[in-house]
């Protein structure tokens, strides 16, 4: 039976995040069908017809969905979930927000985090910030799983030539109410799907020194990143926290500066193809994980590298 | 106003867990265990909402079996009025925990339901979430700013790209973020004051909830070790490795 993703997109472009998705839905079945949810989102409904591997787009384009609230988007899925034996979202803010809400309307199970595809019943998922790997087998009528990104490749964004269904029903709750959004803006590549990062933490010292990592990333076109007590000392916003409660990523090159590597740091970044960690305790936790270790100051070190490439 | 926070109780978050050698969980002896850190934000943000005369009555519930009315009595040494542990087997699905705690909240008729974003054990994130769809509640999940105001919820959540603002109207859930505050630490008297707190055993069946799940473990691994790294001495030496070896950087 087909399986249904929940697009992850900003109204405007789809985000990589669902073309992963797309990659584990056609590891349980062929007929892969993608659901977008938003407000004039029709380049969004483009883009996600052109999906390898993608046969059909669901479209529900309404003033009400246009912050896709869960109490509004959960219902839309429950209402076309009869068609459906699996439905997936990538593990996002978004995905997260709606699919255990999905998932309690149908009084199923949702599985959270998946990073491997084992049957269509079986999944793998990391528990314990990644400490421990459980494999996971359902029997739920209905299988709801948000996919973690880094545990598959994307799709490809083009070759595919979906059919197209409007979804005419427009649930709208008069209890959640979108007052406001910050969202940060950067020149930078996203930092789920940047192949390069580098990532301060409290050894930075303060705001203002993210400047020193910069210059770097500017040199490798990469993505930048922070431990928590980086966010949580104002260094940099909440969005750039990666870990076990903040992103997951895996770039082919991740660049840990000042930063001690607690486990839940570590739980965010260790399945990077090379980890390289830059910090003056020469006994810091990171090292442990990195490929190749400098033990220096920062405040020397990184205008060096950034001057070296 | 009412507020329902729940807790659960998990490992420590400092402690490095192993798998059993047979492969079939975690190894949880002599471990230490502590209430889950989002949940001790939560309870935190209950205590300031009623020290600022926002809520009247903050009430905990747990769902386990009797080693987590420990959590409890620390939720109330940090100053919440009375307990309700829901007694059942530890390690019970996210549903069900959802489905025991939306009918205490029923019950009590909260106006706010204040839990964890994510239990750092399971590392699920769905348990609030599931718990407001069930009583058809809006919900403010990874909330870094909780205000209440005219039977509203205004709530700052931190989403991928930055930060969102929602209004939503009581009852509802809210799920707790890092920063949303930096939780107290309880005095040796609340902790003797909490002793004398009311604490209430509940069962599924008091509640009327049957609990049970459709997912098993196959098994829990542990997880691929990366091969040690070496050490460069200079920057130089490491360009050189990242451009030559690792060929990760032209
Ligand atoms: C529930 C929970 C969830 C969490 N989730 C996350 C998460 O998602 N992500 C996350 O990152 N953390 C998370 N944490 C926090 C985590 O436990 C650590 O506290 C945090 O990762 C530490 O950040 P840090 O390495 O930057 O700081 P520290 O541990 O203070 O390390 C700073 C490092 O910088 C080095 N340093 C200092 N000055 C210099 C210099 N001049 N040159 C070179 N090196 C220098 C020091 O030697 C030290 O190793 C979580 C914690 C909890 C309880
Ligand atoms: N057994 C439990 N007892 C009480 N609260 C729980 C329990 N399980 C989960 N929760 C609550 O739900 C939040 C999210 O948990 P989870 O969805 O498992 O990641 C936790 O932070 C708790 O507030």
């Amino acid at each position: 039976m087909s399986v249904l993703i929940i697009a992850e997109h900003d109204n405007k472009s789809l985000k990589p995040a669902t073309l992963n998705t797309v990659t584990a839905a056609t590891q349980i079945d062929a007929d892969v069908h993608v659901l977008v949810v938003g407000f004039e989102c029709q380049t969004v409904v483009e883009q996600a017809s052109q999906v390898a591997g993608v046969t059909k787009v669901l479209v529900a384009d309404n003033a009400a969905y246009e912050h896709q609230l869960a109490e509004n988007v959960s219902k839309l899925v429950v209402e076309v979930s009869s068609d459906y034996e699996h439905i997936l979202a990538p593990a996002t803010t978004t995905g997260k927000n709606t699919l255990p809400r999905v998932a309690a309307l149908l009084n199923v199970a949702q599985l959270s985090d998946v990073i491997k595809v084992e049957a269509a019943d079986t999944f793998v998922r990391p528990i314990y910030a990644g400490n421990a790997i459980a494999t996971v087998k359902t029997t739920d009528a209905v299988k709801v799983l948000t996919i973690r990104t880094t545990g598959f490749d994307a799709a490809a964004s083009t070759g595919g030539n979906a059919e197209r269904q409007v979804l005419s029903q427009v649930i709208a709750s008069d209890r959640s109410r979108f007052l406001k959004e910050q969202l940060a803006e950067s020149d930078r590549p996203e930092l789920t799907a940047a192949s390069v990062i580098i990532s301060g933490g409290r050894g930075m010292g303060n705001g203002e020194n993210f400047k020193l990592l910069e210059g770097v990333a500017d040199k490798l076109g990469a993505a930048i990143g922070a431990s928590r007590a980086a966010v949580d000392a104002g260094f940099v916003p909440n969005d750039l926290q990666v870990g076990q409660t903040g992103k997951t990523v895996a770039p082919d090159l991740y660049i840990a500066v000042g930063i001690s590597g607690a486990i839940q740091h570590l739980a965010g970044m260790k399945d990077s193809k090379v980890i390289v960690a830059i910090n003056k305790d020469e006994d810091a936790p990171i090292f442990q994980v990195a490929d190749y270790g400098l033990v220096a100051d920062l405040f020397d070190a990184v205008p060096e590298l950034e001057k070296s490439l | 106003m009412k507020i329902l926070v729940s807790v659960k109780r998990v490992i420590d978050y400092n402690v490095k867990v192993r798998v059993k050698s047979d492969h079939t969980a975690v190894d949880l002896t002599n471990v230490k265990m502590s209430m889950n850190p989002f949940c001790e934000i939560a309870v935190e943000e209950a205590i300031r909402l009623k020290e600022k005369g926002v809520a009247s009555e903050v009430v905990v519930v747990s769902v386990g079996s009797k080693s987590c009315q420990e959590t409890l009595r620390t939720a109330m040494a940090l100053g919440a009025d009375r307990a309700i542990q829901v007694e059942t087997e530890d390690g019970l699905d996210s549903l069900s925990v959802a489905k025991l705690i939306a009918k205490v909240a029923q019950d009590e008729a909260a106006d706010l339901v204040i839990m964890g974003k994510q239990a750092i054990d399971s590392d699920n994130n769905q348990t609030g979430q599931m718990v407001a769809a069930l009583l058809d509640y809006p919900q403010a999940t990874f909330a870094s700013e909780v205000a209440i105001e005219n039977g509203e919820a205004q709530v700052t959540r931190e989403i991928d790209g930055g930060l969102q603002t929602l209004a939503i109207t009581l009852p509802a859930v809210v799920t707790t973020d890092l920063r949303l505050n930096e939780p107290r630490f309880a005095s040796l008297p609340n902790i003797m004051k909490a002793k004398k707190k009311p604490l209430d055993v509940k069962t599924p069946a008091d509640l009327g909830v049957e609990v049970g799940s459709n997912v098993s473990i196959v098994s829990v691994t542990p997880p691929p070790q990366r091969a040690g790294g070496i050490k460069v001495g200079s920057v130089a030496e490491l360009v050189d490795k990242l451009k030559n070896e690792a060929k990760v950087v032209s």
